[in-house]
């Protein structure tokens, strides 16, 4: 094909509403645009002049689904920059929080998102025969996932307990013992998408730099900053690191980091430390394991399942050898300072730079793991397109770039409202 | 085949939260909602969808700009009842909170709200269509959606 137009707009199983335009002339892809409307809502705005305490709740609506994540990214960078830290158990509970939102996130996209595309299917709910077992597994494992947050954090979406330097309210012994078995359940349910993705022959290789936090318990919430590139960087250093991209089709900013395109999300943390992984996890995903390091972009799906089933493994640890009890937050310090922080969201890293003083937020910085991968996007549905051309026709051509798009699970709630596929 | 609610589901400015209440629902309702509810238009869960002849819209996010209107007139068109889904449909806010932005932050803001077209106020569901029914929240609350659910299911003859 020499020219091509085609126009998909409102992708489809993802987080929120996307378009993309690429523009084929004379047998050359001349552009893809992806447009991501950050902004639109206007939060980092929004939260300036206001007080730290209401911030963690104010952020939560930046996104419904991982709303725990800008949660607590908002709470580790207020606590860094008034110097409160966070009690054993207040961590522990950080990360049976974290957990039970990595659970439900991931088998939301790898099972409802991304899984039809390996069968070929327009929808999990379309799945016929022994197929049908992948949508009640799905619904399992999320299940597993939402009472875990919901136990820990008090809901599963906008989490009302977690509070600066600690939780409101503490889980009995009872209620986190009481989700044991079904975390176990879903254990059992996750070896057969595992397997799926293992044996699916979906390739999007991609030579890219793979980012992530990396810490030795493999948590989401500590660690320090490592690329495949072999870089290592503290936290602080992140921020300082991030290039904006402006693209004039698009509101939101995308970013390079040390200049370059990079790749964050599950892919990137089991590319750089699958070592950390819970050492049943280790023990049991030992051949999906071998997949990795990878290149392919699809494997993203692979390395949620594996987190998934390592969520399951260290929160049913942290459980068994819980004692929780009653513990205070600390009082809020009034101190000026710039509170800077990084967590691992599902889809990537997550930044967070609070300016304080007086107790009120200055000024706000939050870069989002979306923003971040959106460049290596756009590259790669470049190649997919051009390599596609003599072999695909413009419907196959639409539909692959559906698919590796998806396996990128972009948040456009997150970081934008739209991304437009539109062929010019 | 006996006959099922056929239902759409839509979002505008909004985080989705109540989206993704609807398929956590999913987990403990589904088995049942298959046998009365036709998902008829969900893009978070399938891309081919059909706009014409839907029984019920529930529509999630508020109105930012004209284009959403246009949408939003489009989806009431199409469908028998509309219902307003979570606190940005029912009144606005949080997506709203720009209309309160002080003199500084509007300046600031200007050039966006100019370039992308966006409105001047962000406007809840009800005053760019007529809204049947709604449930609030934010996220909106579960068993209201159940109750919800439950009387369109009888409005409409499924039960």
């Amino acid at each position: 094909m020499k020219s091509l137009d085609i126009s998909i707009q409102d992708m489809s199983k993802m987080e929120g509403h996307a378009d993309l335009s690429v523009k084929v002339r004379n047998g050359i892809v001349q552009e893809v645009k992806i447009k991501l409307m950050e902004n639109k809502r206007f939060f980092t705005q929004a939260i300036r002049n206001k007080p730290v305490q209401a911030i963690p709740q104010l952020v939560a609506r930046i996104c419904g689904t991982c709303s725990i994540a800008h949660t607590l990214c908002s709470i580790k960078a207020i606590e860094n920059g008034l110097g409160i830290e966070p009690s054993e158990q207040a961590m522990n509970l950080k990360r049976l929080t974290m957990y039970g939102l990595m659970i439900r996130d991931h088998a939301l996209h790898s099972y409802i998102f991304s899984l039809p595309d390996v069968f070929s299917k327009d929808s999990v709910l379309d799945f016929e025969g022994d197929k049908t077992k992948f949508l009640y597994d799905a619904f399992d494992i999320k299940r597993a996932g939402n009472k875990l947050s919901t136990i820990a954090a008090g809901r599963a979406v906008h989490a009302p307990f977690p509070v600066i330097g600690g939780f409101s309210k503490t889980p009995s012994q009872k209620e986190l013992k009481g989700i044991l078995p079904e975390l176990e359940k879903a254990r059992e349910k996750i070896f057969s998408i595992l397997d799926v993705y293992n044996e699916c022959e979906i390739n999007y290789p991609r030579d890219t730099n793979f980012t992530a936090m990396c810490s030795d318990q493999f948590d989401f919430l500590s660690g320090s900053i490592k690329t495949t590139s072999g870089l290592s960087f503290e936290e602080e250093e992140y921020g300082a690191l991030l290039s904006d991209v402006a693209l004039p089709f698009s509101q939101a900013l995308a970013y390079t980091f040390c200049g370059k395109p990079y790749m964050v999300g599950a892919l990137a943390r089991i590319n750089l430390n699958k070592n950390a992984l819970h050492k049943e996890t280790k023990r049991d995903a030992k051949k999906y394991l071998q997949r990795f390091p990878s290149k392919n972009i699809f494997h993203n799906n692979l390395a949620q399942c594996i987190e998934i089933l390592h969520c399951i493994d260290h929160a049913s640890e942290i459980i068994e050898s819980a004692d929780f009890s009653e513990e205070k937050p600390p009082e809020i310090p009034r101190k000026e300072c710039n509170g800077e922080a990084t967590i691992e969201a599902p889809r990537g890293t997550l930044y967070y730079e609070l300016s304080i003083a007086g107790n009120i937020v200055k000024h706000a910085r939050i870069v989002v793991p979306t923003q971040q991968n959106q460049v290596n996007m756009e590259y790669d549905v470049k190649n997919l397109v051009q390599n596609s051309l003599k072999t695909m026709n413009k419907k196959e051509i639409e539909y692959a770039i559906e698919k590796l798009i998806r396996a990128y699970d972009p948040c456009i709630s997150c970081a934008s409202h739209f991304l437009k596929v539109r062929w010019v | 085949m006996s006959k099922k609610l056929k239902i759409g589901w839509f979002s505008f400015s909004c985080c989705e939260d109540s989206t993704i209440i609807f398929t956590e629902m999913l987990n403990d309702h589904y088995a049942e909602w298959s046998k009365v509810i036709e998902f008829q238009h969900v893009r978070i869960l399938k891309k081919n969808n059909m706009l014409k002849g839907l029984d019920v819209a529930f529509v999630e996010g508020a109105i930012a700009s004209e284009k959403d209107a246009g949408k939003a007139k489009k989806i009431r068109d199409n469908c028998k009842k509309l219902v307003a889904i979570g606190s940005c449909a029912v009144t606005g806010m949080p997506s709203a909170q720009r209309n309160l932005f002080d003199e500084e932050k509007k300046k600031e803001i200007a050039f966006l709200l100019e370039r992308f077209k966006l409105a001047e106020k962000v406007v809840p569901l009800s005053e760019v269509v007529k809204v049947d029914a709604q449930v609030p929240g934010c996220p909106m609350s579960e068993n209201d959606f159940l109750a919800m659910l439950e009387s369109c299911l009888k409005e409409f003859g499924i039960r």
